[in-house]
């Protein structure tokens, strides 16, 4: 295995395995302080043993992410030195911002996993509001660093080294809007589902369950409008990529040559070979109006750019089409529930409703891996986009396929035991058997 | 003193807090691999009750003095990351599996906690040895002879760190930690057999420490001239050791007495010194023998404003760290 090749899999695992963790520090937290809220308010037990549970969720998983993060942090130096040569004085700066998010986050969460009995009730609960929006701001601050990557921002070149660096203008870099926006919607939509999925498989077999019900109900408040808002933040992100990284574009949706009124291609192969997408179904003038708001407005191919210069066209197109249905997906099963909801309907009845949810358990995080496979894959085969090349900024050390080997298998291998933990601790009915009969209707609550 | 040279001095007091508080739940995690005699199972308990609520926030201090390195360092933090790969990949995996056994440890099924408990103790064991290990390598021989073209793999990625001084160090290290953990887990316990259990390690690995230093600061004669320069000539050479060797004695005193409280201040400010007596005899190298601080710094645009976040930042963890140790650390008795 190639040295390159090594260091970008190695990367591409270590990001792949620590994006599922962080993406559910930054939403369970908010589900946990919600439920004990309702405790609080309702003064009913099961809401105490829900906010338990995804706080015992949230330690388990938050643990994991926050040495995997740590190996992230080192990553950088050990498979990237010259990146981090280049780019650390520049956007070093959201990661220092970041130390500090994480810091709140970890000393909150410690305060309220351990301090049930030793603050009070007020108290704890401001703890946990403490660790959901550390969450959110920690993921903001490394999302902000890579959109510097995709659109680097705040230095000057001159002869290859950076000059006139301004480390506030390049937080502020062109895609931290739409990125940061779009990341953190995706972390409450993909937990978010993920949890009301799991709860609605319960509920199938057991629609009157009382604890479920309550889960189903603050997943789908925390997911849901995550969800319908997602498309609208995702044509934000586009219309950006259309501007500033057009090659990105032209990759995600196959367009090999430039055109005005360019079509929307649904599904197809590209073949890279042929310059042409095949199999796919076409939308006339749909792909210009979304990128541009213009039917006629002309969309970049790849055909500006060398070939040497491009992604790998097939997987970027694949990884876009991938997110999206799966992001549609979600979004109409949000309105559906919402529609329902509006209508009083008791949504845990509706089996319909409850397998369309299930369905839609492991979506988000596959749509969350599919859209960092469109950012990261279609960047290269820059490292910053226009400024640094990826085989540029590699670590000279041979031998790095022992390293992602050795990586890999740990991650592996964590990553069963977590799916292990939770399945035997976390997912599972409670026992309390006055909670299965005990029917809530959704007013009494 | 330049702008670099404070970000420089902020970066060593991070590793500085990192080592008296992250180091010590790795120190935990070493007596809990070694506990033994009739209250092994509550030694345990001890100890995982004394982690529990802290270990992810003094975890924290390692990523942000590495987050500082690369912001405001970047050559540095490139080299380290070359040369030191290895030894740093093998910190790294110690790390994921002490964080992650201990949680699932902690939270796991009762069938199989113990064997998790095995593995966050083995993890506790041989992470500080290898982080010490690179210490000792920065401080020693890394970059000495410079990678030159010609040199093979081994010269240039293994030997600087597998040598007597690093080793020397990583014990020393793994020393420091344990005792650090077993004073202030005298302080943890509640009930008295326990903390006489944890006096006596600590009185013991206070006694080791003192061996651990001596056989470092012998084989950096050969293996470490910069430090054992520093060490030994510098003009402030002498008052610091005396310091140091104060802080020593009123630890292993105080422990004796059992004057607890004193023991944790004396032997915080004892492996605080060692510390420090290290970042001087390097100044004003940051990565020695050719990167000094100001030559690696980043520019000044940078380090203003890194230093304006450090002290916002500071606003907001100051007080959370204060009110995290007084929730958990402060309703313990002490006799």
């Amino acid at each position: 295995m190639p040295d390159l090749l090594a260091a970008r899999s190695q990367m591409a695992v270590s990001l792949a395995f620590h994006i599922v963790f962080a993406v559910i520090g930054i939403a369970m937290p908010l589900m946990m302080v919600l439920a004990e809220r309702r405790w609080q308010v309702t003064g009913h037990a099961i809401y105490l043993d829900l906010a338990k549970r995804w706080a015992k969720g949230t330690a388990i998983l938050f643990a994991v992410g926050a040495v995997s993060g740590t190996v992230l942090s080192f990553e950088l130096g050990l498979l990237w030195p010259r990146f981090m040569e280049f780019a650390g004085p520049i956007i070093g700066m959201p990661f220092s911002l970041e130390g500090f998010a994480f810091f709140t986050e970890a000393i909150f969460l410690g305060i309220y996993l351990y301090g049930w009995d030793r603050i009070s009730p007020r108290a704890h609960l401001w703890a946990g509001v403490a660790v959901a929006a550390s969450g959110v701001a920690s993921g903001i601050f490394v999302v902000i660093a890579n959109a510097w990557m995709n659109a680097p921002a705040g230095f000057e070149l001159v002869n290859g080294q950076a000059v006139n660096v301004d480390p506030i203008a390049a937080m502020a870099n062109a895609a931290a809007v739409s990125q940061t926006l779009h990341m953190t919607l995706a972390a409450y939509a993909a937990t978010g589902f993920a949890v009301a999925g799991i709860h609605a498989f319960l509920l199938l077999r057991d629609p009157a369950n009382a604890f479920h019900r309550r889960a189903l109900e603050i997943a789908l408040i925390v997911g849901a409008p995550a969800a319908v808002l997602q498309p609208i933040s995702g044509d934000i992100s586009a219309r950006h990529i259309a501007a500033q990284q057009p090659v990105k574009l032209a990759a995600a949706e196959a367009v090999f040559r430039t055109q005005a009124g360019a079509p929307l291609t649904l599904g197809g192969w590209p073949d890279v070979a042929a310059r042409e997408n095949r199999f796919a179904v076409e939308i006339p003038y749909a792909l210009s109006l979304l990128a541009f708001h213009d039917p006629h407005a002309v969309v970049q191919g790849l055909d500006q750019v060398p070939e040497s210069e491009w992604p790998n066209v097939p997987a970027v197109h694949l990884a876009f089409q991938v997110m999206v249905a799966l992001g549609t997906y979600l979004a109409l099963v949000a309105l559906w529930a919402a529609w329902l909801s509006w209508r009083r309907a008791d949504l845990a009845h509706n089996r319909w409703l409850m397998r369309a949810i299930v369905l839609a358990t492991p979506m988000g995080f596959i749509a969350v891996e599919a859209g960092w496979m469109v950012t990261e894959l279609g960047r290269q085969p820059w490292v910053i986009y226009g400024v640094l090349k990826t085989r540029d900024a590699i670590t000279p050390m041979p031998g790095l396929v022992v390293p992602f080997v050795t990586f890999t298998l740990l991650y592996c291998f964590l990553g069963v035991i977590v799916v292990w933990l939770l399945y035997r601790h976390i997912i599972r009915s409670p026992a309390v058997p006055e909670w299965r009969g005990f029917y809530m209707s959704g007013g009494e609550s | 003193m330049t702008l670099a040279d404070w970000l420089a001095g902020l970066i060593f007091v991070a590793l500085n807090a990192y080592a008296v508080l992250g180091g010590a739940d790795f120190g935990g995690g070493v007596w809990d691999l070694f506990a033994f005699g009739p209250r092994r199972e509550r030694q345990r308990e001890l100890i995982a009750e004394a982690i529990g609520p802290v270990w992810e926030a003094n975890h924290v201090w390692l990523i942000l003095a590495i987050v500082l390195l690369f912001t405001c360092f970047p050559p540095a933090f490139a080299r380290l990351g070359t040369l030191l790969h290895i030894p740093l990949s093998l910190v790294l995996i110690g790390i994921v599996l002490r964080g992650s056994a201990f949680t699932f440890w902690r939270y796991g099924a009762d069938e199989e906690q113990r064997h998790w408990g095995v593995v966050f103790a083995i993890a506790s064991l041989i992470t500080p040895l290898l982080l010490g290990t690179t210490a000792g390598a920065i401080a020693g021989a890394l970059g000495q002879g410079g990678a030159a073209t010609g040199d093979g793999f081994y010269t240039i990625y293994v030997a600087p760190w597998l040598d007597p001084f690093p080793l020397a160090v990583g014990l020393f290290a793994l020393i420091a930690f344990a005792f650090l953990a077993a004073v202030y887990l005298t302080l943890e316990a509640r009930e008295s057999e326990l903390r006489e259990d944890f006096r006596r390690r600590a009185l013991a690995s206070g006694v080791g420490l003192f061996a651990a230093a001596v056989v470092a600061l012998l084989l950096s004669l050969s293996g470490a001239p910069r430090v054992r320069d520093g060490l030994i000539f510098a003009t402030w050479a002498l008052p610091l050791h005396l310091l140091t060797a104060a802080a020593a004695i009123t630890a292993l005193w105080a422990l004796w007495v059992r004057r607890w409280r004193v023991a944790r201040v004396a032997a915080v400010t004892q492996v605080s010194l060692i510390l420090w007596g290290w970042a001087l005899s390097q100044y004003p190298y940051i990565l020695p023998p050719d990167l000094s601080i100001a030559s690696a710094a980043a520019p000044a645009a940078t380090l203003r404003l890194v230093l304006g976040a450090l002290a916002l930042g500071a606003v907001v963890l100051l007080p959370s760290v204060y009110y995290l140790l007084r929730v958990f650390k402060s309703s313990v008795s002490v006799t």
